[in-house]
């Protein structure tokens, strides 16, 4: 079952790599070739395929002729980048001060228990990815959580349950 | 046009108010004021922060200046119909005064504002950041077009110079020393920076800028650039400030074609572009040097600070670099005069500070307050004090590099000086309140939690030492803390605030010490008794219902995503091996009947 998984998900995101190649290409193209525009274009494959393709980051390595090293570091110091895919829904909690002092953390465990993910993870089945992000400007409904790009203020544990419900998650999986 | 006999509706669609739909009523005044053909003269606007989050969403209306709270697109109608097309109030939408119960009318009535003073923030909130001609109407661009009509370079940098006025990113640099430094390199070519990396994990206030008076920000930089002699500008922005980038890109876009930006500004024959880089979501960026490094494309790496960025900034070229709230101020200083602005504040710390007023305060909100105004005010008048009545116990200045400020040291006065005194610092304007339920050692491990993430590596105190300081702080933490842990603690910070490379490691300790500093106590419990008095340290940490105070209700019950509460005879028990002291109980309690123990088993 497992592996089936696993063969589907990497048939899946391969095809999507070969189909979307020409949007890396068109980005490309967009910018001068001067190393000042590289994490513009990162963020711009970033945002499109909602991780860094290898593919993708080769083709950036000879349009820039640079090692791919130096791609990777970028890639692994800015958090807005990521080499590993994303989930159908991105849950963001924020752990930004306010949250935090208003029980982000325990946001982030019940999170680990319906799902069994932690920050940074995505669960098997490539449905949800979790995150934690910094103050997001809505300190008075703190703590706050956001699934794509949809809200949730004062957020608790019962509450939360519920959202992840709706979203098709629950705990007994 | 004539706006004067206009009514103006102001939906704030700042971050707190947008989160919670304000976009809906947006759209639902524009839909029915245009769609009726009714004779109503009202102009509707969206703007940004209008500052209390609180009780947004938001809706001012002007020129009667009534402010509607917590308002719903389904409360547009009774709005158009008694307070655009009659004279009347709803009154059901005011804000409630905490004491007296009764409605007010105005914000400048209200505690909340009342003890105020904008001027980076004159803008936001009033105007649409969307539309360039409402910034104009402010007296937008008249300070450019002031600056480039003078027979001389240095009136703007003279003007600066003579405010006073100190960078609002943190550190407090005088700002016109750092614009005449550079004006007076030979080399070229020359630019001009604005830091909107806005690190500060709990904080909102260059982003609300940027939001809600982009103009400002761009305008305040042309100045600078005309000065010194600068012909390209960059803005730096974090990347998920997604409004912030589109309103800044759309403001730059009007400004260029308005004469603003661009070959020969005004006709003065001076060339100025601001090109806008996304930062990449890395709090180190904020720094100068590695801001720099990463708008060159590297990774953002600080470097030493051997030559300044003044001469050996972008691309080795002389540079000025200032913050957001620090670019907002210049046009104000401009028009307004030295004289006036020095004015405000204290000695050594002119004019106002912004900050994003957060934590468990009532009125969570965007504020700005002249320099010098008690802590105490702040957090109590215009703060309204602390949520639920409980008791305060610290706030905290300046971000992850700031520290936390105890009760005894309210009094202390909010400005550059005074706050490094008492061993914090301004910071770029995050203001966190803390009440009893907040563990201090708690806060000092999330603070270092997020600098252990954000260390670029590059030099070994701030690494390792940040990373050995969390390992100690989350031992105790979790029970595991041992004698000689503070000792130890203090030894690491001692080590990282003297060797480390750049700020962030220099400033690291800082929430280590200063709650070491004021409340060590807390610390001895989690250690010697293996207690966290607040509560909030799960391992050290049981709850359980005082049977002389629940009346038996049921709504703590209710609320546990557990079910560990249940009732036996009368009253509402906590099943110990099934709570995860997630405290929803106590936070629903009305009575304060739930009580924080020690820690009862070793599991
Ligand atoms: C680790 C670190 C993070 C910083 N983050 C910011 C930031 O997010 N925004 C900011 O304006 N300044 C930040 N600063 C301060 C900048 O280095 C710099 O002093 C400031 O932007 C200069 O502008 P000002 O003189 O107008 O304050 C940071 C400094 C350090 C050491
Ligand atoms: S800290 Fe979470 S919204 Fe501000």
């Amino acid at each position: 079952m497992d592996d089936e998984r696993k063969v589907s998900v990497k048939k899946m995101s391969d095809e999507k790599i070969t189909t979307d190649i020409s949007f890396t290409k068109e980005i490309l193209t967009k910018y001068p070739k001067e190393q000042r525009y590289l994490l513009a274009i990162l963020q711009d494959i970033q945002r499109h395929y909602k991780f860094l393709p290898r593919k993708s980051l080769s083709m950036v390595q000879e349009y820039f002729d640079i090692p791919l090293s130096r791609l990777y570091s970028m890639a692994t110091f800015y958090k807005a980048l990521s080499l590993k895919p994303k989930g159908e829904y991105v849950i963001k909690i924020c752990d930004g001060t306010a949250c935090h002092l208003r029980g982000s953390n325990i946001i982030i465990d019940e999170i680990k228990k319906l799902l069994d993910i932690v920050p940074g993870d995505t669960t098997r089945d490539g449905r949800f990815s979790l995150e934690t992000v910094n103050c997001l400007g809505s300190c008075a409904a703190a703590p706050v959580v956001v699934i794509n790009d949809r809200f949730f203020g004062k957020v608790t544990p019962s509450k939360l349950k519920e959202i992840i419900e709706e979203y098709g998650g629950n705990g007994d999986e | 046009m004539n706006d004067m006999d206009k009514k103006s509706i102001l939906v704030c669609c700042g971050p707190g108010c947008l989160s919670d739909n304000s976009d809906e009523v947006l759209a639902n005044f524009k839909q029915k004021l245009q769609g009726q053909d009714i004779d109503i003269k009202a102009v509707v606007k969206g703007t940004g922060c209008q500052g209390l989050c609180e009780m947004g969403p938001l809706v001012r209306i002007l020129p009667q200046d009534i402010l509607y709270c917590k308002v719903r697109a389904a409360d547009v109608d009774e709005i158009i119909e008694k307070t655009i097309i009659g004279n009347d109030i709803v009154e059901r939408l005011l804000y409630h005064d905490t004491d007296s119960k009764k409605g007010v009318v105005s914000s400048n009535q209200i505690d909340f504002y009342r003890g105020q003073k904008k001027i980076a923030l004159r803008n936001v909130g009033l105007i649409d950041p969307k539309n360039i001609d409402d910034y104009i109407a402010q007296d937008g661009y008249s300070a450019l077009k002031k600056v480039l009509t003078q027979e001389s370079r240095e009136y703007a940098i003279d003007e600066i110079e003579r405010s006073g006025l100190r960078g609002r990113g943190g550190a407090g640099f005088p700002t016109g020393i750092k614009w005449r430094q550079c004006a007076e390199f030979e080399e070229k070519p020359k630019y001009v920076i604005c830091n909107g990396d806005e690190g500060d994990p709990g904080a909102f206030m260059d982003r609300s800028i940027i939001e809600g008076d982009p103009h400002s920000v761009i305008e305040g930089m042309t100045i600078c650039a005309y000065a010194i002699g600068a012909n390209n500008g960059f803005m730096y922005i974090r990347d998920e400030y997604f409004l912030a980038i589109s309103n800044m890109t759309h403001a730059l876009k009007q400004a260029r074609a308005s004469g603003f930006l661009g070959k020969n500004i005004l006709g003065s024959g001076f060339d100025f572009d601001i090109e806008i880089v996304r930062g990449g979501g890395a709090f180190v960026c904020g720094e100068s040097t590695a801001l720099i490094a990463s708008i060159e494309g590297r990774v953002g790496e600080p470097r030493a600070k051997y030559i300044h960025s003044n001469e050996q900034g972008l691309w080795y070229k002389p540079t000025v670099l200032n913050n957001v709230e620090t670019w907002a101020n210049v046009p104000f200083i401009i028009n307004q005069g030295a004289e006036r602005f020095g004015k405000i504040g204290t000695k050594k710390s002119k004019g106002t500070k912004v900050f994003s007023l957060v934590g468990k305060v009532k009125n969570t909100g965007l504020i700005e307050v002249p320099m010098g105004m008690p802590l105490r005010q702040i957090i109590f008048d215009i703060g309204g004090g602390i949520n639920g009545n409980r008791k305060f116990k610290a706030v905290q200045t300046g971000g992850p590099s700031g520290g936390c400020i105890p009760e005894d040291h309210l009094d202390i006065n909010v400005d550059f000086d005074s706050l490094a005194e008492a061993g914090s610092m301004m910071g770029s304007g995050g203001m966190i309140v803390m009440d009893d339920r907040s563990c201090m050692v708690d806060v000092a491990r999330y603070y270092l939690n997020f600098l252990s993430g954000e260390s670029c590596g590059k030099c070994i105190p701030c690494r390792e030492g940040i990373k050995r300081m969390l390992e100690i702080l989350n031992d105790i933490c979790c029970g595991k803390g041992r004698e000689g842990d503070l000792e130890l603690l203090m030894e690491i910070a001692e080590t990282v605030e003297e060797a480390s490379l750049c700020g962030l490691g220099k400033t690291a300790p800082n929430p280590v010490i200063t709650t070491l500093r004021y409340f060590k106590d807390e610390y001895i419990a989690h250690i010697k008794e293996k207690r966290c008095p607040a509560g909030v340290c799960r391992e050290l940490t049981s709850y359980h219902i005082d049977q002389e105070l629940c009346r038996g209700c049921g709504l703590c019950s209710k609320q546990c995503p557990q079910d560990a509460i249940a009732k036996r005879d009368k009253y509402f028990a906590i099943d110990e091996s099934l709570c995860v002291k997630c405290g929803s109980c106590i936070d629903t309690c009305r009575f304060d009947a739930i009580k924080v123990g020690g820690r009862i088993s070793c599991k």
